[in-house]
């Protein structure tokens, strides 16, 4: 491709341990040392991104992603592979990096600006338009010691931001700041986008992810192990970080495109998941406020002490609207015997707005799914709200409504 | 080439960076940067008060009461510029081992910082060594137009031998404890505070195998003698310090995807 923005090939990423420093120093010089230790952090990376792509790049806590954004923006050189960027690189990582406390916000403005590589008459340019965006008043001109940290955050943004890059890098430091400033700092990251610049997202928030990205990129160990839609990659990434050993995870192409992501140990399995209607028909397009029942049926393939079934409705970006468990509705099942088959049923008025929805449904001992996981499944049952007897109205839930219309002046 | 245009493009950080190291160095201090100046020409007027009064050796060849002070002056302008630029590249990537790992930049330009920072400081100081000189009536004469080659010379030396140390003290840290001692060392083995003619013949050859007493003569006979330096004698310290910066170089492109990992 050769109008990618951003292309990635081939990278691995080792830290060398020579046992001595000295020994490295001298392999500079030519002589020549085996390393003692080689550790790798990043193996064949390979992906490509083209412009106006926002690609959402997860993993557990040293899976390598901070490495390989280093390697992106270039702090860090590649131990093989080579980046390839068309653009500048921005990147929200650390924000404030670099602000001197004894330094007017103007003054730190300037510095960062010419951090990034800016001339002065180029900062001069943008310089009103950073202190309109960080708002933060007359104390853009006092010094930066006197700054609340969200003040401080503020500056920083308004000056990374103040031009248009190719790739913004956004790390979860944007959840730094007020409500107001968030909101208003996204926007002008959606604004960037739109005008073409790749955004790269890395965080650990489902929502986040799902909502902005159109890919997801998940890394563990060091290794790409899938790229592709974001709600099918976050799936396989909870899966992953709920269970730990002796545990499978697989994945299902559904017929409606979508993906059924499987995991657990298997003690016991989910066999069936429907949605009835109050005749006990099983239905798949439910009006607003129907009452309904989802029956989900398990078989126990070993003694279990205490099983616990929860369900989640996910919206088609796959943001949880609501969940709930047998923990927390007090029906705990205890001692349930290898062999048994159990029917569990929840009823329910489906108050929710109109659209499509998924229910994710897992098997576990406790009233989290981190302990032991028996069966996690994601996508195990779609269902479409559609409008038949309320009030046309628009959002992901419906409020049963009582209007009174008055004149207070008459 | 790649680096000149770096630099180039990063003109506007380094001189900012100097600017800030300044500005907030006399942040919140009501004098601010009247201190820049107040500081050189406090300690040359200690040398020259303190020492005429105590010291007041006669050196040959020199007709002032305050032929030592002036001396004395003259060896720590060159020692001092030494000194602050090599000792800064010492730790220069070490001291901005975050902004190294977080921001893409041109590492190159920490240096130029430093450089920049200490050329300033070294300016005031000779700005105040020549109202003193004044003061006590010894007028330079035209010989200080050999000046700059002094300072270009002290300037290759110090940042080549700082940042080859520098380079390495970013992975065995205990550099950047033992060479500052050492230069406590090179100090006096350098005729800054004692006349090179104190030093007996048959160690002069050994003393002058430190680049640094070539260029500390140089700086006397200039400041002091009024007159040229002698050329002979900066030669080999020339040699040394393009030398020693050619080494810099070869080390950092050597050193330069290792560095950031372990920083």
């Amino acid at each position: 491709m050769s109008l990618s923005v951003l292309e990635v090939s081939n990278i691995a990423k080792a830290y060398r341990n020579y046992g001595s420093e000295w020994r490295r120093v001298l392999s500079w010089f030519g002589l020549r040392f085996k390393s003692v230790e080689e550790h790798w952090t990043l193996q064949n990376i390979n992906f490509s991104i083209s412009p106006g792509e926002a690609i959402g790049i997860v993993g557990q806590n040293g899976a390598g992603k901070s490495t390989l954004l280093k390697i992106i923006t270039g702090t860090l050189k590649p131990s093989r592979g080579h980046v390839a960027v068309r653009g500048k690189i921005a990147a929200i990582l650390e924000l404030g990096m670099g602000f001197h406390p004894d330094l007017t916000g103007r003054q730190n403005a300037y510095h960062s600006a010419g951090l990034m590589g800016y001339t002065s008459a180029q900062i001069d340019a943008v310089i009103d338009e950073i202190e309109a965006f960080a708002e933060i008043g007359e104390y853009f001109d006092q010094p930066v010691r006197t700054y609340s940290s969200g003040m401080q955050m503020r500056v920083a943004f308004a000056t990374v931001t103040a031009y248009r890059p190719e790739i913004l890098i956004v790390d979860e430091a944007l959840s730094v700041g007020d409500a107001y400033f968030q909101h208003k700092s996204f926007d002008r990251i959606r604004q960037f986008q739109t005008e073409g610049t790749t955004l790269l997202l890395v965080s650990h928030d489902r929502g986040a992810i799902q909502a902005i990205c159109g890919r997801a990129i998940l890394l563990e160990q060091g290794r790409v192990i899938k790229d592709g839609e974001p709600e099918e990659v976050m799936d396989f990434y909870n899966a992953l970080i709920a269970d730990k050993e002796n545990s499978s995870v697989e994945q299902i192409k559904l017929d409606n495109g979508k993906v059924q992501t499987i995991s657990g140990t298997g003690e016991a399995k989910i066999e069936d998941v429907g949605l009835y209607n109050i005749r006990g028909e099983q239905v798949e397009f439910i009006g607003v406020g129907e009452t309904v029942e989802l029956r989900v049926r398990v078989k126990v393939y070993q003694n279990i002490p205490e099983l616990v079934l929860g369900y989640m409705i996910r919206d088609r970006l796959g943001q949880a609207v609501f969940g709930i468990n047998t923990h927390h509705l007090d029906q705990v099942t205890r001692n349930a015997k290898k062999g048994d088959i159990i029917e569990f049923s929840f009823s329910f008025e489906a108050n929710l707005g109109i659209g499509s929805f998924s229910v994710t449904v897992a098997l576990h001992d406790q009233d989290t799914h981190i302990g032991t996981n028996y069966e996690w499944r994601d996508q195990a049952l779609i269902f479409n709200i559609v409008n038949i007897s309320k009030n046309t109205f628009t959002g992901l839930c419906w409020l049963e409504q009582k209007a009174k219309v008055s004149y207070v002046n008459r | 080439m790649n680096q000149l245009r770096a630099i180039w493009a990063y003109r506007y950080f380094v001189i900012s960076s100097i600017k800030t190291e300044f500005r907030s160095r006399f942040a919140r201090s009501s004098l601010g940067g009247i201190w820049m100046i107040l500081h050189p020409l406090a300690q040359v007027a200690i040398y020259a008060l303190v020492l005429s009064a105590v010291l007041a050796a006669k050196l040959p060849g020199i007709n002032s009461q305050y032929a030592y002070a002036i001396y004395l002056m003259a060896g720590i302008l060159g020692w001092s510029l030494f000194a602050e630029v090599f000792g800064r590249s010492l730790g220069v990537f070490v001291d901005n081992g975050n902004l190294l790992k977080k921001m893409a930049f041109p590492k190159i330009a920490l240096p130029l910082i430093v450089t920049g920072s200490a050329l300033v400081n070294n300016f005031l100081l000779f700005g105040a060594i020549l109202i003193v000189f004044g003061l006590l009536g010894h007028l330079p004469s035209l010989a200080l137009l050999w000046l700059p080659l002094l300072l270009v010379t002290t300037l290759i030396l110090a940042l080549g031998l700082g940042l080859a140390l520098g380079i390495i003290n970013v992975f065995v840290r205990d550099i950047g404890q033992i060479v500052p001692i050492l230069l406590q060392f090179w100090f006096w083995l350098t005729p800054v505070v004692y006349v090179s003619s104190l030093i007996p013949e048959k160690y002069h050859s050994v003393m002058m195998l430190n680049p640094m007493s070539g260029i500390v003569m140089g700086y006397q006979s200039i400041l002091v003698y009024n007159k040229a330096p002698d050329m002979s004698m900066l030669i080999y310290p020339l040699t040394i310090a393009c030398a020693a910066l050619g080494l810099a170089f070869f080390m950092y492109f050597r050193a330069n995807e290792e560095m950031a990992d372990a920083l």
